[in-house]
């Protein structure tokens, strides 16, 4: 479904990304581990067009789409749940919905209208405070607005930059229980995680990414087996 | 004291008519500000460009010698192509001026020195092509001075409503589509995050020029308006207007809309009263001694919010 094909991209003068090649089929749920500064959340700006690659290709369903804008790309059926929620503080929780469908323009209003009950049949706290600012959200309401709004845009592929980031464990558990939910209707992810005991339990297949290269990548049952990634990302010796 | 208290009335009706017009002035400051962080220092120079379209216009109409002006056509006449051309001014500035330079990653000064310059070339672009002496707007042709009623000791005339009403129903306007129209939200959501508003395919570049073109638009009008109340305009007439919306707009509290429009009412009426109580030459003193004391004591304004609040948030 979606294909990186050695994509070097810059941040900067920073090559954050010095080649990686991946693949996600349809369907799966795909984890994408790493430290800090190990490109993760490059990839997906990459992947939705927010930052170009130097060199190298990204298709989707059998189509190139580096260099497309990124409406285009949303358009496509790619969206993102960006790392740290990044919700519109300043707009009511509706109209955070509302900005996740603007690539959809043109689109029905009663279909509209359907996406957003479908959004509030998902986390019941959302149709409570749709008037309210989402500003004044708690964080794991704000996690829960940014997974909506994301939605909003009928993604084939949907992107989660660390979903599970400043969460209590309980909340964790819950927004990866949806996670599944998300996935069991069709939904395809790719989630970058610290977490990667949570994530791994979720995801089909899992890569590794180390100073902008994948260093390894199997299935995610071998990779909970791993030594290394159990030293380095479930805390143990 | 009598003497003061009979003048009140009339001074607050010219503060609130002038005041109207620098809020429609001062939102250009504050939309511009929202989305890119700088200060359009040309934004005074669109208003006086607009203020010569719609005397041009107006010119031509009398020239016509087509009778009876009434102002129910001619200032829709006046008014619409001054918006359009000023806006669309406003959108090659930005376009030619200020987005190759934050397109190649220059700071904020970069822009805003580039809005100087823009400023001093249109000034001379006009004085230029138009001449420097001053152009008089035929406004009694257009609001006889027969045209006026007392209301509470004030006398008030047609073209004083006429500005009121104009710059309230533009500000309506505006303000509705910020709030309530899917272009609205896509220029809250740049002025907010603009790498997310990207990220839900709003193209950014086509949004930052629909705000510089409704921003010079009401400056456009704005222009047509203090052109007829003034009744004399020339090419330097941007230069203090322009400060004194940009006060309007901090006054407010840059950034936010009902900001700008609050502030400009009352920084008219505040420049009104100075006139009659003070002095007329203390004038643009009191006006800036505002600025000033906004800046000291109230950096983010009277509605505007303290950046560091939101980022707690």
């Amino acid at each position: 479904m979606l294909k990186l094909d050695e994509v070097v991209t810059y941040y900067g003068p920073v090559k954050a990304l010095k080649g990686v090649s991946l693949e996600i089929n349809a369907g799966e749920i795909v984890c994408l581990l790493g430290g800090n500064a190990s490109g993760k959340s490059t990839t997906m700006k990459t992947i939705l067009g927010l930052v170009r690659p130097r060199s190298g290709t990204v298709s989707f369903e059998g189509q190139r789409i580096d260099g497309l804008r990124t409406g285009d790309i949303v358009r496509r059926g790619i969206s993102l749940v960006p790392e740290a929620r990044r919700v519109f503080g300043r707009m009511t929780v509706w109209e955070n919905l509302t900005m996740g469908a603007y690539s959809r323009y043109g689109a029905p209003p009663a279909e509209l209208e359907h996406d957003i009950e479908r959004v509030y049949g998902l986390f019941d706290r959302l149709r409570e405070r749709a008037t309210q600012y989402a500003g004044t959200l708690s964080g794991g309401e704000q996690q829960m607005l940014a997974i909506g709004r994301a939605l909003m845009a009928r993604p084939r592929l949907l992107l989660m930059d660390e979903p599970s980031m400043g969460l209590a464990p309980a909340l964790v558990d819950q927004v990866f229980d949806i996670i599944q939910t998300i996935n069991n209707q069709g939904t395809t992810i790719l989630v970058v995680e610290q977490n990667a005991a949570v994530a791994l339990s979720i995801a089909h297949r899992g890569y590794v990414l180390q100073n902008g290269s994948i260093v390894l990548h199997d299935n995610a049952a071998a990779l909970l087996k791993t030594d290394s990634i159990r030293r380095a990302y479930l805390g143990e010796d | 004291m009598s003497d003061i208290l009979s003048i009140l009335p009339q001074q607050l009706v010219f503060g609130i008519a002038l005041g109207t017009v620098y809020g429609l002035l001062a939102l250009g400051y504050t939309m511009v500000y929202g989305v890119l962080f700088m200060i359009n220092f040309a934004h005074g120079e669109i208003f006086m460009i607009g203020a010569y379209v719609g005397w041009g216009l107006l010119t031509i109409l009398l020239d016509a010698q087509l009778g009876g002006l009434h102002p129910l056509w001619v200032l829709p006449v006046l008014l619409l192509p001054a918006m359009l051309f000023s806006g669309g001014l406003g959108v090659a500035l930005e376009r030619f001026a200020y987005r190759p330079l934050y397109a190649r990653g220059a700071t904020r000064l970069g822009p805003l020195i580039s809005a100087v310059g823009a400023s001093i070339f249109l000034q001379n672009a006009v004085m230029l092509t138009q001449g420097a002496r001053m152009k008089v707007y035929m406004t009694n042709f257009l609001f006889p001075p027969t045209w006026r009623f007392n209301l509470f000791g004030a006398s008030i005339s047609a073209l004083l409503v006429v500005m009121v009403g104009v710059a309230t129903a533009m500000m309506w306007g505006l303000n509705t589509l910020v709030q309530r129209t899917r272009l609205g939200r896509a220029i809250r959501a740049v002025a907010e995050d603009r790498e997310m508003a990207a990220a839900m395919g709003v193209d950014v570049g086509k949004v930052i020029s629909a705000t510089f073109f409704l921003g010079s638009a009401l400056a456009g009008a704005a222009g047509v308006l203090i052109g007829l109340y003034y009744t004399q305009i020339d090419f330097v007439m941007g230069y203090s207007a322009g400060l004194k919306a940009f006060t309007a707009a901090v006054l407010g509290g840059i950034g936010n809309i009902r900001g700008a429009m609050l502030g400009g009412l009352l920084l008219g009426v505040i420049e009104s009263l100075a006139v009659s109580f003070i002095n007329p030459a203390f004038k643009d003193v009191v006006v800036f001694a505002v600025l000033i004391l906004t800046l000291v004591f109230r950096p983010e304004g009277l509605l505007g919010e303290r950046l560091a609040d939101w980022k707690k948030v």
